[in-house]
């Protein structure tokens, strides 16, 4: 144990002047792993990034409600089957209400409709064109997450009202009030004046998936009032027409399939359908959407991995070349630490370590350089979840002692194997 | 300890009464495979080698001098044969054991020094006993001890590069001392050297002997193997002669084919 520890030690030694002496070919050399190591760190970095940012839009959804739409959440073949769906009305939340109110042990809590479309808001010089503009209760605050920076979301009364105030997103109230905090604050939306009560906290924008940050929210009464398809039927450009769902709260996410069954009964109900009838509209809930989404997740990270572990092989390769390089030139020096009492054991472990000893150095120097590339990223584009983690550091050390290790086998095994009385004899 | 203090404490005329039996060889061969053909570098070698004994083994180029150098330093092992080290049989030895043996029961010293090039005298001399599984500080009094017992008390901290050709070879002695073996094994000690500098290592291998070690030498030059207090005389895989003493009609004849 103790020889093993002094071996150990002086091939460590060994190593580290075999790299002081062949400074060139060892950094060349290390290169190679230096690139492999950024490629798949960096590839590692957006692969947790791209699944935060999935889960960051997701979050938007809530894992514990469910949405009644015209359309199904997945890829359909018989689209005509759904275009000819009625379409569904915000009036359906308060007859789900009524409903669950009568059920006893209610899987559901609350049914909250939203409609919306898109509008341009002005204020004073500034405006937005398209912006993602909702109409819905005060209850949906108990559908989604909402997370005001500043002011808060529309009450009751006013909702119930159909007060003309508003909340509105991160970036819609970045682009209007540069430099001034909005609440309180006067908007024109389609010519009609809102009071901004709420400022939503950055939620981060991730491939066009769902963000509060270029939203904005205000009580459906008004929306309907100021906005509904008949005073608009007129499409302009930056608008569309208005969509409606009914988003329902369910009470136990371990249950959502038996809140499911429900809710496809209530809306049966609600919309007369008799025994024979098909249903003719859709429940999704987040699952569905995670479901379409994390085979694309998990190829972009299967296949981006594999690319970048391209690079990192060619790097072993390197490696590999080199310690055979390094084996051949000091045959005879392996011959007489074999003559000095050198055994096989002792000279696999000083030519692996010579070649992990190198690709640590790689890719410790790897990791500082994606480390600067990551930060350079989420300085210049703020809005990619860029994610680099100290478990990914981790992962990437013991990539480099593996890719030594495995790369260094080879040539390591030939060496110790070598006969003593023909190395000895090698000139 | 400079070098001619050792040489003025050297005296060829004393020969040591041999000890023990060292190295025990009876009827050993080797057979090589050389393509096709069977090369039969030892043809049945029986020799028995004391504890403080000198012995030179010449012979002509292709006589199996170097087999049998490499048999009796255990870098190889015969085709057929019984080879007894200090009563242990070294044909049934693995690899682990025979290096054990060469750690330390050898002490190798070779024409061609074979020091580490960027090691100092130190190190290089270290390099046996980190095998032994030393550690640092025994190694380092002990390496010292024997650098200075060769007499390169002041090149400690020295490269090989920096060191004359009979310095090397001097480090390369220590080197072979460090582990305190049984025999040292000297092959072509001084091919490598000028005349005066070789008759200084020898030198220092007749003060080594006079100390109480058993050497070995390995050489086809008959000044050198006359230092050696027993000869043997190698010719085509056997023993042609083993004699104490030296004879130099004989050698004169050997030297020649």
């Amino acid at each position: 144990m103790k020889r093993f520890l002094y071996e150990l030690e002086e091939s460590w030694k060994i190593a580290a002047a075999q790299m002081r002496s062949n400074m060139t070919r060892s950094t060349l050399t290390a290169l190679g792993v230096i690139i492999g190591i950024v490629a798949v760190t960096l590839m590692g970095t957006a692969v947790s990034g791209i699944s935060i940012g999935f889960d960051n839009s997701m979050s938007v959804l809530g894992d514990d409600v469910l949405y009644v739409t015209q359309w199904p959440w997945k890829p359909v073949d018989d689209w005509w089957n759904y275009r000819d769906r009625k379409k569904i009305e915000t009036e359906y939340a308060d007859k789900i209400n009524r409903i669950v109110a009568a059920t006893p042990n209610s899987n559901l809590i609350v049914a909250v409709p939203t409609s919306s479309l898109m509008r341009s808001i002005k204020y004073g010089g500034n405006e937005v064109d398209g912006v993602f503009t909702l109409g819905t209760t005060s209850d949906f605050t108990l559908t989604s997450t909402i997370d005001c920076k500043e002011g808060r979301f529309f009450n009751e009364i006013e909702s119930r009202e159909g007060a003309q105030v508003v909340v509105i997103g991160y970036d819609v109230a970045d682009a209007l009030f540069p430099s001034e905090s909005p609440i309180g604050k006067t908007v024109l939306i389609n010519g009609q004046n809102f009071k901004v009560v709420g400022v939503n906290a950055r939620q981060g924008t991730f491939l066009g998936l769902f963000s509060w940050d270029s939203m904005v929210a205000l009580p459906l009464a008004s929306f309907n009032k100021y906005f509904s398809s008949k005073s608009v039927s007129d499409v302009r450009p930056g608008g569309s027409s208005t969509e409606s769902d009914v988003r329902v709260k369910v009470k136990d996410k371990k249950k959502l399939a038996e809140a499911k069954d429900e809710l496809t009964g209530i809306m049966r109900r609600v919309r007369g359908l008799s025994p024979e009838n098909k249903d003719n509209f859709s429940i999704n809930e987040q699952q569905a959407f995670k479901s379409t989404l994390d085979p694309v997740k998990n190829t972009i990270a299967v296949a981006g991995l594999f690319i970048t572990g391209l690079s990192l092989f060619v790097g072993a390769i390197g490696i590999m070349n080199i310690t055979f390089v390094s084996v051949k030139e000091r045959t005879k020096e392996i011959g007489t630490r074999k003559a000095l009492g050198a055994r096989r054991r002792t000279i696999l472990m000083q030519f692996l370590i010579e070649s992990t000893a190198l690709c640590l150095l790689g890719g410790f120097i790897g990791l500082m350089v994606a480390y600067l590339l990551c930060f350079g990223i989420g300085k210049a584009f703020p809005s990619f979840p860029i994610q680099f983690s100290l478990g990914l550091v981790v992962a990437s050390m013991i990539v480099s002692v593996l890719t030594g290790l495995i790369s260094g086998f080879a040539p390591a095994w030939t060496a110790s194997r070598l006969d003593p009385v023909t190395a000895l004899r090698y000139e | 300890m400079d070098n001619s203090s050792l040489v003025t404490h050297h005296s060829s005329q004393t020969t040591r009464p041999p000890g023990p039996v060292v190295i025990d060889i009876e009827n050993i061969t080797k057979d090589y495979v050389m393509g096709e053909e069977i090369v039969r570098a030892l043809r049945g070698v029986t020799l028995q080698i004391r504890r403080n004994e000198y012995l030179a083994v010449m012979g002509p180029s292709g006589s199996g001098k170097s087999t049998l150098m490499n048999m009796l330093g255990c870098l190889d092992t015969p085709s057929s044969g019984r080879y007894e080290f200090n009563g242990r049989n070294v044909k049934e030895m693995d690899d682990d054991e025979l290096a054990a043996i060469r750690n330390r029961e050898i002490g190798f010293v070779f024409q061609t020094f074979n020091l580490l090039p960027r090691a100092t005298s130190l190190k290089n001399v270290e390099l046996p006993l980190i095998y032994a599984g030393m550690n640092q500080d025994t190694r380092t009094e002990r390496a010292e001890r024997a650098l200075i017992d060769v007499g390169l008390g002041d090149r400690i901290h020295h490269k090989p590069n920096e060191l004359s050709g009979g310095q090397r070879q001097r480090v390369a002695i220590a080197r072979a001392l460090v582990n305190d073996p049984s025999i040292i094994l000297a092959d072509e000690p001084t091919g490598n050297l000028d005349s005066k500098t070789g008759e200084e290592i020898m030198a220092l291998l007749e003060d080594l002997y006079q100390r109480g070690n058993t050497i070995i030498l390995v050489t086809h030059e008959r000044d050198i193997a006359a230092h050696a207090r027993r000869t043997i005389h190698l010719r085509d895989g056997l023993i042609e002669m083993d004699h104490m003493g030296f004879i130099p009609e004989l050698d004169v004849e050997v030297a020649t084919t």
